[in-house]
């Protein structure tokens, strides 16, 4: 099993990797907020404009209505 | 590239030809799955040619459903959610089209050399050294492509789906490049730079963690991009999402020993595998629950969409074959299941029911908008799709759950004087009743394949291609 001798440093190396992304993130303030970043991808309209296509597209937008924020 | 911000316009193209091409490989994919069974059955299937022999079409099975349906699946996706959340174009767009091209390049280099039987012989890992060296240039211009829009973000948060993303590019960078390390012999052969029970070990240290973070972590960015998206409703809580991810990716990596169980590995590193995976329970069952509770208070829309059908099936399948997993990696239950068709069974609840319901999901939400429509040409038949696929699913797992614990009785059966009760050829007779409700139920998934297909094609053919604007930074709810 000379191989682990590989094996558990690459891991410990990688947990260290994301150990030191998990301080950063954590320092840098990305989890003082753990409400709004939900919110936010639903405020971001990704559905095509009405006059972009015909006139079926209206009901997708009724449907989307008041998810906004 | 243009930074003005009136003019700016998200890469919808690449996200577009990606994801095409997802629909088209998992056709191939399921296509070659459907041949294989066939051929379990009927040996007659492999024509007599070298090149449609079991041995060759399974590996180009597993590599066109993981890299070919699965990648372009994660490539599309993921550079669609990482432009949007960070409201900003991709970075370095010429490298993200290189991406795609060479991927696809990949792809055809894969079908050919494993049909030519040329191959490494390491299992999700066939491919030779020519063909690693490419996927190893892909992957690197794939990490510069998504960490530099993340970089260049106008959003100060980075949304979790993006963290998801992000890991399996570095895990999966990681293991591929340590995994493949060989010696050259000719521009076709290689040879391993592990022997014996050490390699087996690289080998499982990379084949689990590919299911960990390809098939698994990948996958969940999606689930958490989408499934709120779909629903109009915020993930269940945002908080649990954060919990999952630092959670999954600190317990993965140490969980691949058990698929060596009862081998040459040494047993604590047996155990240490074991205590791993059951201990990936938690976070797993975390995040599945918070999917699927993000519907809690809107369960009635899962009567209206069939798009949230398939990702709450997918959820499902995720919390079935994520305790399924470490129930089997139990070295009590391992004893039962190992090397019977239980553990087939297990793999495709995850792959058809996890990974292949929560990319058709994803894919049936993103592509009418890639095409400036609201919604796909028939909503009606991504609802056939749905059952078709759901039925052809159940079909399927139960029928290797049955002639898996079957296999496993029968082998382990004894008479009283010590001897084996049955002969292995004994339990193969006895496991074809199960094959051909496997091959129905892989035939019926393939179908609801092509009726995606067809449903792709026609909203393409309504719609013409968008590429949308990037909001102008100043826009209230980003703030």
């Amino acid at each position: 099993m000379e191989i682990l001798w590989l094996l558990i440093p690459m891991s410990v190396l990688l947990v260290l990797i994301m150990g030191s992304i998990f301080w950063w993130s954590v320092r840098s303030g990305q989890f003082d907020d753990l409400d709004g970043p939900a919110y936010r991808i639903l405020a971001d309209d990704d559905t095509p404009k009405p006059e972009m296509a015909s006139g079926e597209v209206l009901e997708g937008e009724r449907e989307r209505k008041g998810m906004g924020g | 590239m243009a930074m003005t911000s009136k003019a700016e316009l998200f890469n919808y193209t690449v996200v577009r030809q990606f994801a095409i091409m997802a629909v088209i490989w998992g056709i191939v994919g399921l296509l070659v799955g459907v041949v294989i069974s066939l051929q379990l059955i009927w040996p007659a299937f492999n024509f007599d040619l070298p090149w449609l022999t079991y041995g060759r079409l399974r590996p180009l099975h597993t590599n066109a459903i993981i890299f070919a349906f699965g990648g372009c699946a994660l490539f599309a996706t993921s550079y669609y959610i990482v432009q949007r959340t960070c409201q900003t174009r991709l970075f370095a767009n010429g490298l993200a089209s290189f991406t795609f091209w060479a991927w696809q390049l990949v792809i055809l280099l894969a079908a050919l050399s494993l049909v030519f039987g040329i191959t490494s012989g390491k299992e999700y890992a066939e491919l030779e050294w020519p063909i690693d060296l490419l996927i190893a240039v892909v992957w690197v211009s794939y990490a510069i492509v998504f960490f530099g829009t993340i970089v260049k973000r106008r959003t100060p948060h980075i949304y979790v789906a993006n963290w998801f993303f992000g890991a399996m590019i570095l895990a999966v960078a990681l293991l591929h490049i340590v995994n493949s390390v060989a010696i050259p012999v000719t521009l076709f052969k290689s040879y391993s730079a592990y022997a014996g029970v050490q390699d087996a070990m690289v080998q499982w240290w990379y084949g689990h963690n590919a299911v960990g973070f390809f098939l698994t972590a990948g996958f969940l960015g999606m689930m958490y991009y989408f499934v709120p998206k779909q629903a109009g409703r915020p993930i269940y809580s945002y908080r649990l999402s954060i919990v999952h991810f630092w959670a999954l990716i600190f317990t993965y990596m140490w969980a691949g020993p058990h698929h060596l169980l009862y081998t040459a590995v040494p047993d604590w590193a047996q155990t240490l595998g074991m205590i791993f995976s059951v201990i990936l329970l938690a976070p797993s069952w975390g995040g599945m629950i918070n999917g699927i509770m993000t519907l809690s208070g809107a369960w009635h829309k899962l009567r209206s969409d069939p798009i949230l059908k398939f990702m709450i099936v997918a959820l499902s399948f995720y919390g079935m074959s994520t305790f399924e997993g470490p129930a089997l990696s139990v070295k009590t239950i391992n004893a039962l299941a190992h090397y019977t068709d239980w553990i087939i069974g297990h793999v495709h609840s995850g792959a058809l029911g996890w990974v292949g319901f929560i990319t058709m999901g994803s894919l049936y939400y993103l592509i009418p908008r890639l095409y400036g429509r609201t919604e796909m040409w028939s909503v009606k038949l991504v609802n056939t799709h749905f059952w078709i696929a759901t039925i052809g699913i159940v079909l399927y797992v139960a029928a290797l759950w049955i002639a898996g614990v079957m296999q496993g009785l029968m082998w382990r059966s004894i008479h009283v004087d010590g001897s084996l009760t049955y002969t292995f050829i004994e339990s193969v007779k006895a496991s074809y009743p199960f094959y051909y409700i496997r091959l129905l139920g892989g035939v019926l998934y393939f179908l609801g394949m092509l009726l995606m297909l067809y449903n792709v094609l026609k909203t393409i053919g309504q719609g013409k291609s968008v590429d949308a604007a990037v909001p102008t930074a100043t826009a209230p709810a980003n703030a």
